[in-house]
């Protein structure tokens, strides 16, 4: 199935979840990560348990700490 | 209100545009804005917002010039180090615009001074380096409806987003709570390009602009990322939290609360 990672389609298996694709997307802080599906936040404790369906569009959202 | 001499020359470059005028500077010249951190994103937007000709700028930092700032901070200068930075900013902002009222606050910011300090400000900008700052900001903006900008840069990356109360995501949307410290690098730990903080702390001036003259499209609703390795922007759009627990329909944050101690990035 086609999703879109970060504005880019890319090719995954059918029956993905978003802690798989956290992985597979090889995401720097994976525990720290905030996720947006199709325009809405998925909570941290259901990323085992969405599943992904083609066309989905994910962002990640990283903490950014500095400006000192 | 009507212009000297001197102020129609100094801000000739911002009235001959349709879209600021003598109506929009008169806004500027008598906006409130209030910069927490005089560091890498606080130096760009107070020296735009000084230049610009905003009537009031406020400053909150608690620290002192040191060396290693200079690479970024570049309100800051080698003759300063050592002294106070909100001191050694009003130098800087004096000696650009004398026309500006600059206020110090020297000190950091606390869930007990926080709502004293953002009274009287029109917008807030969040130049701070620590994630505790960052959300007691957006929580105490949100609470007092007070509109801001956030940004964080590190490395060669950086990112923004404009809150506006009644309209978009607030910080806490995107970010539910602070990582625990030391969980996400630091400046410090992971260094910083100084551009980085010019380019997104310009645009933080910009954001503060546009709100304070009331033109253009603010960054609500969005995080803009930029990627200077890749020199990539990216304006992704944020939904808000069905149950946020500052700004949404239940809130169970009622008011500012300091998080654990920061994780600090060298300021």
């Amino acid at each position: 199935m086609n999703l879109v990672i970060a504005g880019q389609t890319k090719e995954y298996p059918e029956g993905l979840t978003v802690s798989r694709l956290i992985e597979a997307e090889k995401v720097a802080t994976p525990q720290y990560v905030s996720v947006s599906l199709n325009d809405e936040f998925v909570k941290s404790g259901d990323f085992g348990s969405t599943v992904l369906r083609e066309g989905d569009s994910v962002e990640f959202l990283y903490f950014m700490g500095g400006g000192g | 209100m009507s212009f000297t001499n001197e102020q129609l020359e100094r801000y000739s470059r911002h009235i001959i545009l349709q879209e600021i005028g003598a109506r929009g500077q008169s806004k500027l010249l008598k906006a409130r804005v209030l910069i927490i951190g005089a560091g890498g994103l606080g130096a760009p937007a107070a020296l735009y917002l000084a230049a610009a000709g905003v009537g009031t700028i406020g400053l909150v930092d608690g620290d002192a010039v040191d060396l290693s700032n200079l690479q970024r901070q570049i309100i800051h200068s080698t003759r300063t180090i050592g002294q106070s930075k909100v001191e050694s900013a009003r130098q800087t902002l004096a000696a650009l615009n004398p026309e500006v009222k600059v206020l110090t606050h020297q000190g950091l910011l606390k869930a007990d001074n926080v709502l004293e300090l953002f009274r009287d400000y029109d917008f807030i900008i969040d130049g701070t380096d620590n994630f505790p700052a960052k959300f007691l900001i957006n929580d105490a903006c949100v609470l007092t409806r007070k509109p801001f900008s956030h940004a964080g840069i590190i490395r060669f990356q950086g990112q923004l987003l404009t809150y506006v109360p009644g309209e978009g995501p607030c910080y806490r949307c995107v970010f539910e709570n602070p990582p625990p410290p030391d969980a996400v690098p630091t400046c410090r730990q992971a260094g910083v390009v100084g551009a980085m903080g010019g380019v997104i702390g310009s645009l933080q001036a910009m954001e503060a602009i546009k709100y304070l003259v009331g033109v253009g499209r603010l960054l609500t609703g969005f995080l803009l990322t930029y990627d200077a390795l890749a020199m990539e922007f990216r304006k992704i759009k944020l939904p808000r939290r069905k149950n946020c627990a500052v700004c949404g329909p239940e809130p169970t944050i009622t008011e500012p609360f300091d998080h654990e101690p920061p994780a600090a990035c060298e300021l």
